[in-house]
């Protein structure tokens, strides 16, 4: 195989589609642990995302209602845990396992009557672009929407978590909601407002691989991504523009197995894809030594509950 | 008007009943999912819960099923008592299975009574090898341990998966994702002819007796109850914090390696990629259901195994997924949790009057 220049450029390019559903995945569960809250339905809401897309595409044939509709369902799924963790006050951990394995059953029971139906052409943009010049012709050019949003969000994160006064009000209130309330600031709305916008990207994650990266519905088609989104952010330490660079690297991990397994290099496959993971027991393993490196990113009161006696 | 009350004590009765709650709104939720997908939902709802168990065939299958579920969830009770949030059980029963199958292969080819028990311990040592790795590194590190034995599950798969492809994959096999059979002596006996329950149910009840004593007639027992009360309390008490935090990860853990041995030396005989249909999340469920309490914990293996039972039935008789299973363990941890709010909180309902308001 001949590594020349387009070749990387193409390789690039398919790196940069793995890692969209991670980015945005890990982009929106980022905002929600920031205010405090950690999910660990992300899979589940993906998936349910995935299969809301397809359907409606199918249903309706309109792809911009079926983007839309697939943030729609994630925000409702999402609406359920919140409602149990701020509302009734239950346990994060076992509210987010609940929905994860929820959103699985769910997805494969509305999704019975998809299952082997072609999907449709995602429109890409620049896709002229894309042939004319090579080696950045495929990286920059020649994608779709989504992607180019993906690529975009993490800096839009970036500025609305440091730059922004309600990103101030997000951070406080995931730091230390006491203080916050005694502030003014309704903790539990915040909350609720970020776990729903969390549900929104993960929805959009799922209707990315329903709808461009793979277009077709598959029962339990996020295979982990949704763990591995979650991953991210701790990997990332609750960074924005982290995510985007560790989405990167999970993305690129994923492609080159392809590659390998194709070559037939030695290492086994196996090995590469559970990289992620050990890399982000790593990562955790020295933030948490380091009591100042832990306190830089990391929101305080993450998973604990809060409640305001009225 | 309503008003809410923060209680003071938790009624205890309310918080045995309030499972049962769940359970029945978990029933009522699946009928009117199965109503929207256009099934008759009293039908429906009676091929998943009454007749996967209305022959022994399907009791000895619940029993088969609650077996994993029951263990591992009587392990996880010692982690979540004390606040441990050990959610990595699919992990330790992968782990588990893998040196416990390794043993197994080691003897394919011979015959002795010893053979099963080695195989078990090292199930079991295996499984508490595996917890030790997101405990060691809380106690010495500091790390979260949701998300260390969160992500030693797949890497654990991912062993699983590396290991039945390539250097344990049967020789004569044809290439498929999978060892040799193990011999007769590495598996486990059956109770009864023609049916697949076989005796590692034993085990789980060993389990099951076993936690209750140390729950709740050891010292040990004692801290765990305490440290999940109040951290300061058993601080101050003097606890060795870090001691405790090694030992009920590795009870736990070889609770679930158990498991995992139990599932390969009892139905599967051998070792391949899916070898637990996430019992190891479900039990996450269990343990909650039977509210950390050994004997609530055997029941609510019993209905979470069932959910599982009836999901293939309805995918034989109704032809939808079988991953419908989830949709109702997921809604019973939902109800669960929610219901829990009636325990922590009074819910009174007041009648005022106009003038009373005034003043």
């Amino acid at each position: 195989m001949s590594l020349d220049i387009s070749f990387i450029g193409i390789l690039i390019g398919s790196i940069m589609a793995s890692s969209v559903p991670l980015i945005l995945a890990a982009s929106g569960e980022l905002i929600t642990e920031r205010s405090g809250v950690l999910n660990l339905g992300v899979e589940g809401m993906m998936i349910i995302g995935a299969i809301s897309g397809f359907a409606l595409m199918v249903i309706t044939d309109n792809l911009f209602i079926a983007i839309v509709g697939s943030m729609l369902s994630g925000v409702i799924i999402s609406l359920i845990f919140g409602f149990l963790t701020q509302s009734l006050l239950t346990n994060h951990v076992a509210t987010g396992l609940a929905l994860t394995i929820f959103g699985i059953g769910l997805s494969a029971m509305l999704g019975k009557n998809f299952v082997g139906i072609p999907g449709k052409e995602f429109p890409i943009l620049f896709s002229s672009l894309r042939e004319s010049i090579p080696f950045f012709g495929p990286i920059l050019f020649g994608h779709s929407i989504v992607l180019y949003f993906a690529f975009a969000l993490p800096f839009l994160t970036n500025y609305f978590l440091k730059k922004t006064k309600l990103g101030l009000v997000v951070r406080a209130v995931g730091d230390s909601p006491v203080s916050a309330s005694n502030q003014g600031i309704n903790v539990i709305l915040v909350r609720y407002c970020c776990i729903l916008y969390g549900g929104a990207m993960c929805g959009l994650a799922g209707a990315y691989l329903s709808l461009i990266y793979t277009p077709q519905w598959i029962e339990n088609m996020t295979a982990g991504r949704g763990w591995i989104a979650l991953a991210l952010v701790v990997f990332a330490t609750w960074s924005p523009i982290k995510v985007l660079i560790g989405a990167l690297i999970f993305g690129g991990i994923t492609i080159l197995q392809l590659h390998m397994q194709a070559i037939g290099f030695r290492i086994p496959v196996q090995f590469l894809s559970a990289l992620p993971y050990l890399m982000t027991i790593i990562v955790l393993v020295v933030i948490s030594r380091d009591s100042r490196k832990i306190k830089l990113n990391t929101p305080t009161s993450l998973g604990r509950i809060f409640y305001k006696e009225k | 008007m309503i008003k809410i009350e923060k209680r003071n004590d938790v009624p205890m009765a309310l918080y045995f009943f309030t499972p049962f709650i769940a359970i029945i709104l978990t029933i009522l939720g699946g009928g009117i999912i199965f109503y929207i997908l256009g099934f008759n939902p009293i039908e429906a709802l009676k091929f998943y819960f009454i007749t996967p168990i209305s022959n022994l065939y399907g009791l000895s299958e619940l029993l088969l099923k609650a077996t994993p579920l029951c263990l591992i969830a009587i392990g996880l009770s010692f982690c979540f008592k004390s606040n441990n949030w050990n959610i990595g059980a699919e992990g330790q029963l992968t782990f588990g299975a893998i040196v416990g199958g390794g043993v197994a292969l080691l003897f394919y080819n011979q015959e002795g009574f010893y053979i099963l028990p080695l195989v078990i311990l090292a199930g079991a040592i295996g499984g508490m090898i595996f917890a030790l790795i997101p405990a060691i590194l809380k106690t010495y590190f500091n790390t979260n341990e949701i998300l260390v034995s969160l992500m030693l599950v797949y890497v654990s798969k991912l062993l699983l998966d590396y290991l039945v492809v390539g250097p344990w994959s049967n020789p004569e096999g044809f290439n498929f994702p999978e060892t040799r059979q193990f011999s007769d002596s590495s598996r486990m006996p059956l109770l009864f002819e023609g049916l697949r329950i076989h005796a590692g149910i034993f085990l789980a009840l060993a389990a099951v007796m076993l936690s209750w004593f140390i729950l709740y007639k050891t010292y040990l027992g004692f801290q765990i109850k305490v440290s999940g009360l109040s951290l300061k309390t058993a601080k101050y008490a003097g606890f060795k914090g870090k001691t405790m935090i090694l030992v009920v990860f590795m009870i736990s853990g070889a609770c679930a390696g158990l498991a995992g041995v139990g599932e390969i030396t009892g139905p599967i005989g051998q070792l391949h990629r899916m070898i637990s249909p996430d019992y190891g999340f479900t039990a996450i469920i269990v343990a909650f259901l039977g509210r950390l309490n050994p004997f609530g914990i055997i029941f609510a293996s019993l209905v979470v195994a069932l959910t599982y039972l009836g999901a293939e039935t309805a995918q034989i008789f109704l032809q939808i997924p079988k991953y419908t299973g989830q949709v109702f363990q997921g809604m019973i941890l939902f109800f669960l949790l929610a219901s829990d709010y009636l325990l922590f909180f009074k819910v009174k309902i007041l009648n005022l009057k106009k003038n009373e308001l005034r003043h």
